[in-house]
């Protein structure tokens, strides 16, 4: 072992002790630079605080067919529509496979409750807030929200069907917690 | 004659032994850096940049002072700088439109290496050095433009953090990552500000490593051509002068904005205060941004959309060799001359289409100035390098010289 110590010459290229310790050092070195990264990227997600402001609760029997409304989430605007018997009936006219993101009415809306419709009010193109809330403003060509920003189309379900966006305004998770009332987060 | 030294003399050298910093000044900016003696104009802006970036820093540390990064605040912080501050109009209007005018600068910069070629071999690293500079300023102006907390600001924070949704996969929890919680919001505002104030200082590191690179090769000319010792002059007092000439000049107009038309550049939307319920009708970022935002505009599809943005400026890194004459200045390229002011137009084009409405012509023209855009630079530059006949070199600055004295 004494020997080893002394000089690279008389060792073989490649694999002496020292290259070992050289190694095992940058090596430990660097886990440890990268486990020290991971808190400082980990603090810039979303903190305890904001996690908690999650769920909120909505009171639907003050909503009159035909009517829609933005309520607020995670400080995000939700459509909620209380949709007529004729956008409902548009909406499963669809022919799925035609669409760009294919879903069928029925998993947009809860079973016994297809008249209200659930959806976060931001644009899965660059996330601009969707018109067509109120009856003034443009429903786009297939009669449910146009984002003014770069031109998107959604339908009374919520589904993509003309412009730049890739995917349907999202469902959010959300439960009736009794007959009027549902719970979103 | 005292042959006795002085004694601050004898003080400055006692200092120059232990930290050389007057020597390196003088080799850095100084008499002992030469240059070629021919350089025109347009060589003014690299000068102008470092002053507008100046001007930036010092103005931004001010309005820092009484600035608050705070959601319900932080608008009318702003506001009071505006009012009640002592000279704050005076201070926000600087930085506010010196954001302007730095881009100015740049572009005339950028624009002034793509004639000359000045981003040819051996100056390859020095043109990256320039790019990264320009990301980074892209990144802290549009940090900088969400501080207000106008609705610009807000909306323009959320569409372009959106872009990052673009990326498959990980993109929702990258733009997360970047909001710190499920929408722009004071988390968001919070760190915005913080790499707001980092961001221009990593820009001088920049500028340290590009006036470096400057000085391995030493610079470009208007002819293109390798200067010889006995074309070059020191910088001081020659450019030196010369550049504060242009300063004066340029100092005239900036000021001319600040005071008579400070808002000419900017969007009155912003003085809104943002409202995350509600996006304004016409998103426009600011007009540094527009030839890009047209682009990402021009592509009916997200990802390849964003993909085409960021390309349109990533692809400059590779310029050097896309561009395969081996002369340097357009002075002596007759047919990519054309091409090079064609692709300006086409860049303002793409401006003018960005802050339109996205429908109707400026779609249309959009998709033309996108594609030649690119055209220009993978089709015609490489094309252009073997099927051109450059007009005749000089053999020497001073020849150029002679020559057109006969």
């Amino acid at each position: 072992m004494a020997n080893t110590a002394h000089g690279h010459a008389a060792e073989p290229a490649g694999d002496t002790r020292r290259d070992f310790l050289l190694h095992s050092t940058v090596a430990v070195g660097a886990v440890g630079a990268a486990m020290m990264v991971w808190p400082l990227i980990h603090s810039m997600n979303p903190a305890a605080d904001t996690l908690s402001l999650s769920t909120t609760e909505f009171n639907l029997s003050g909503l009159a067919e035909g009517q829609r409304i933005t309520i607020v989430w995670r400080g995000k605007p939700v459509f909620v529509a209380h949709r007529t018997a004729k956008e409902i009936e548009e909406a499963r006219a669809v022919r799925v496979a035609e669409l760009r993101d294919p879903q069928t009415d029925d998993v947009r809306v809860k079973k016994g409750k297809e008249q209200f419709l659930v959806i976060e009010g931001t644009c899965t193109h660059l996330g601009c807030i969707p018109m067509g809330v109120k009856t003034t403003e443009p429903h786009g060509d297939f009669g449910g929200w146009f984002c003014p920003c770069h031109g998107s189309h959604y339908d009374t379900s919520g589904r993509i069907r003309k412009g730049p966006a890739p995917l349907n305004l999202h469902v959010p998770p959300y439960q009736f917690i009794s007959d009027s009332t549902v719970r979103i987060g | 004659m005292n042959t006795e030294k002085s004694t601050i003399r004898k003080i400055y050298e006692w200092h120059e032994a232990r930290l050389p910093i007057v020597s390196w000044l003088d080799h850095s900016l100084g008499t002992k850096y030469p240059v070629p003696r021919n350089l025109n104009y347009w060589w003014n802006f690299g000068s102008l940049a470092m002053f507008m970036l100046a001007v930036m820093i010092f103005s931004g540390i001010f309005l820092a002072m009484n600035y608050t990064p705070h959601v319900t605040m932080a608008f009318d912080s702003v506001e009071r700088i505006m009012r009640d501050v002592n000279y704050g109009w005076l201070i926000r209007y600087m930085h506010a439109n010196g954001a302007s005018f730095f881009f100015i600068v740049v572009y005339i910069h950028i624009l002034r290496g793509m004639y000359y070629g000045s981003y040819k071999a051996p100056r390859e690293v020095l043109w990256w050095i320039g790019l990264l500079i320009y990301l980074a300023m892209m990144a802290t102006g549009f940090l900088g433009y969400v501080l207000p907390w106008g609705q610009m600001s807000f909306w323009g924070a959320t569409v372009i953090t959106n872009l990052f949704s673009a990326i498959p996969l990980v993109g929702d929890s990258i733009v997360t990552l970047l909001w710190g919680g499920f929408s722009v919001d004071n988390p968001t505002l919070n760190r915005f500000f913080s790499l707001h104030y980092l961001l221009p200082f990593v820009i001088v590191g920049l500028v340290f490593l590009h006036i470096w690179a400057l000085h391995v090769p030493g610079a470009n000319n208007p002819l293109g051509i390798d200067a010889a010792p006995a074309d070059k002059i020191p910088f001081f007092p020659y450019y030196v002068a010369k550049d504060v000439f242009g300063l004066a000049v340029f100092v005239v107009i900036y000021f001319a904005v600040v005071f008579w038309a400070p808002n000419l550049l900017g969007d009155p939307v912003n003085y809104v205060k943002a409202n995350p319920l509600v996006t304004p009708a016409h998103i426009v970022p600011e007009w540094y941004y527009l030839p890009f935002y047209t682009i990402l505009k021009a592509i009916p599809n997200k990802l390849l959309g964003v993909i085409a943005m960021f390309g349109s400026i990533l692809i400059m890194f590779a310029l050097p060799w896309l561009d395969t004459s081996r002369v340097r200045s357009a002075s002596f390229r007759p047919v990519f001359r054309v091409f090079f002011w064609i692709f300006v137009a086409n860049a303002l084009m793409l401006g003018w289409c960005g802050a339109q409405l996205p429908e109707g012509l400026p779609v249309i023209l959009g998709r033309i100035g996108a594609f030649w855009y690119f055209f220009h630079l993978v089709i015609l530059l490489p094309m252009l390098g073997w099927l051109e006949t450059p007009k005749p070199l000089p053999t020497s600055i001073s020849q150029s010289v002679l020559k057109a004295a006969e």
